[in-house]
């Protein structure tokens, strides 16, 4: 069989299987939204100091929780969608059948990203219908690379933390505890005007500030096209590399049980 | 032809458990292959290393002609597994799991006649979340038969089914057998391993503790007969019971039972014990053996709650 045509099936079903778990689009996609009506609701629409100048609040969060929504879409989803399935023994079963690993887990990481551009276009979308959010065609290639950049590096952090967490207690947990204060100190759900000296450091250090900076400024009034800033994506990008080898080497298809039997971690290939 | 299945002394230790302890055995293509024995016997863990997904100590294991350990792709599409606790994608329907996992295999049988085989043809549309557990436990079978595997493992199908829905399923593994198919199954039915098996290895203790046809184990006990009796608590020394039977003599809360060659005289001298000492045998019985009797012998010898 044709491995291509294999993980198109396998890309499809792990869409299904997103969409018919309402809480979970609901998390992913629902309450990002509703946040951004909220947020503009209640400060007003005006300008506001912003590290990227005076802009809209809409301008702000819709780009803001764009990058949120992407990167809960990968990391967090990915994270326990795994950690669940190897606990209820399904990464198992695929193990013993001839599907290869990478099309298994190809086919999870093209559905997140493909969760991913579909929840960062309603966000982004909303904010340019509803609110007035603008952007600029010569700046698109900047919004596109900054964001795959992005989904890309959270999508490999999902499957290094699947890796790590010991079960599908555990991975939530984790992903919940590391995303949203990374949200709180990195231009996501609140605007950072001049923050402390370690508050930006830790920020910009961290993978969200990065991926958040680097995608408002695509569409920032302010930034000159085409607006690249590739100083973020290369920090994205060294967090991708991370990702990968926590990944390549702790990825495991078996629950845990316990820790005295001994078994020994297996690797994705 | 060469054996679908060739084990020698095959070793798994877990830290200083001995799961698997030198086990060595062969299956012949189309043979369906039991294993029988206790939780705990090793049953499951050699069946994991057969199947690929647990990696042996020692010993060389050959199955379809190709080494597990290091069978990749090729030989997964070959063998259909059948887990004890491999769990599905509950959202998706059953047509979609067999759809999606059907897509993986060269020899992929129509999605319809495995639904049809193992009775979910009504059940197609439905997510597998809606499904009770025996019609989930048919999803997995039908997940092991989807790519017309050439050998089959079947690790404890049939537990948690209601007496009904394990005969179907003991038709539906008649049915693969018929059709050439190789089985290994591992269960700890001893009537499941009787009505399928051609063939029978039982477990204990990480060893093979007797291996055969239903009939030759049977025949190997042939002769022997059993006396139970439950013995109530006497003050008398219970050596004076025990050492001179001709038979062998175990038990288990105070429950006796005594497999032994000698009927007559073994019977004789525990009566002659019990009445000497005013003492009445509680549910008293005597019979030929029967394939249980020689799995209860050979395990309970090896587990250690009967040592005590």
């Amino acid at each position: 069989m044709n491995d291509l045509q294999l993980l198109w099936r396998s890309f499809r079903a792990e869409n299904r299987i997103f969409w018919r778990t309402p809480i979970g689009a609901f998390f992913t996609l629902g309450l990002p939204l509703v946040m951004l009506v909220l947020f503009v609701s209640l400060f007003g629409n005006d300008p506001i100091g912003t590290e990227y100048g005076e802009i809209t609040t809409a301008q702000f969060y819709a780009a803001g929780l764009g990058v949120f929504v992407a990167a809960s879409a990968t990391y967090t989803n990915i994270s326990i969608g795994l950690s669940m399935r190897r606990d209820e023994g399904i990464l198992k079963r695929v193990r013993g059948t001839p599907i290869p690993p990478w099309v298994f887990l190809g086919g999870v990481i093209l559905s997140a990203v493909w969760i991913a551009i579909f929840a960062t276009t309603v966000m982004v979308g909303l904010g340019i219908v509803a609110y007035g959010v603008e952007f600029e065609a010569a700046k698109v290639p900047a919004m596109l690379v900054s964001f795959l950049a992005g989904t890309i590096c959270f999508a490999t952090l999902g499957m290094a933390l699947a890796s790590v967490a010991k079960s599908a207690a555990s991975a939530p947990a984790i992903a919940n505890a590391t995303i949203l204060p990374m949200g709180f100190i990195s231009n996501v759900f609140i605007p950072l005007d001049d923050p402390p000296q370690w508050l930006t450091l830790a920020g910009d250090i961290f993978p969200l500030k990065p991926f958040a900076v680097a995608f408002t400024e695509a569409m920032s009034p302010f930034s000159e096209a085409p607006a690249f800033e590739w100083d973020r994506i290369l920090v994205l990008l060294a967090w991708t590399v991370i990702g990968v080898v926590v990944a390549w080497r702790k990825f495991r298809w078996e629950p845990v049980v316990g820790a005295s039997t001994g078994r020994r971690s297996r690797r994705s290939t | 032809m060469s054996p679908a299945i060739e084990v020698t002394d095959l070793t798994k230790r877990y830290g200083d458990v001995h799961a698997v302890d030198g086990v060595s055995f062969s299956v012949e293509p189309g043979e369906v292959f039991a294993i029988l024995g206790p939780n705990g016997a090793g049953k499951s863990t050699t069946v994991e290393i057969l199947e690929g997904h647990r990696k042996r100590d020692g010993g060389s294991v050959s199955v379809l002609g190709i080494d597990p350990a290091k069978g990749g792709r090729g030989f997964r599409n070959r063998v259909g597994i059948v887990l004890q606790s491999a769990g599905i994608d509950k959202e998706l329907s059953v047509r979609e799991v067999l759809d999606l996992y059907a897509t993986a295999y060269t020899h992929r049988r129509p999605v319809d006649e495995v639904l049809d085989a193992v009775e979910l043809t009504e059940k197609a549309d439905a997510r597998v979340r809606s499904l009770s557990g025996g019609q989930q436990r048919r999803v997995d079978l039908a997940l092991g038969l989807i790519g017309d595997p050439e050998l089959i493992f079947l690790d404890e199908p049939t537990t948690g089914f209601d007496p009904a829905a394990r005969r179907r399923s003991w038709d539906l593994v008649r049915n693969l057998a018929a059709s050439g198919k190789t089985v290994v199954l591992t269960t700890h039915y001893l009537e499941e391993a009787e009505q399928l098996a051609d063939r029978v290895a039982i477990m204990s203790g990480g060893r093979i503790v007797a291996e055969g046809t239903p009939e030759s184990l049977r025949a190997n006990a042939d002769g022997g007969t059993v006396i139970r009796f439950a013995l109530p608590s006497v003050g008398a020394p219970l050596s004076e019971l025990f050492d001179p039977l001709v038979g062998d003599a175990s038990g288990r809360d105070r429950r006796i039972e005594i497999v032994t060659p000698a009927p007559t005289a073994d019977l004789a001298h525990i009566t002659t014990w019990a009445v000497s000492h005013g003492i009445e045998l509680q549910g008293l019985l005597v019979e030929s053996t029967n394939l249980e009797d020689v799995y209860l012998q050979l395990v309970g010898d090896e587990s250690p709650e009967a040592s005590a």
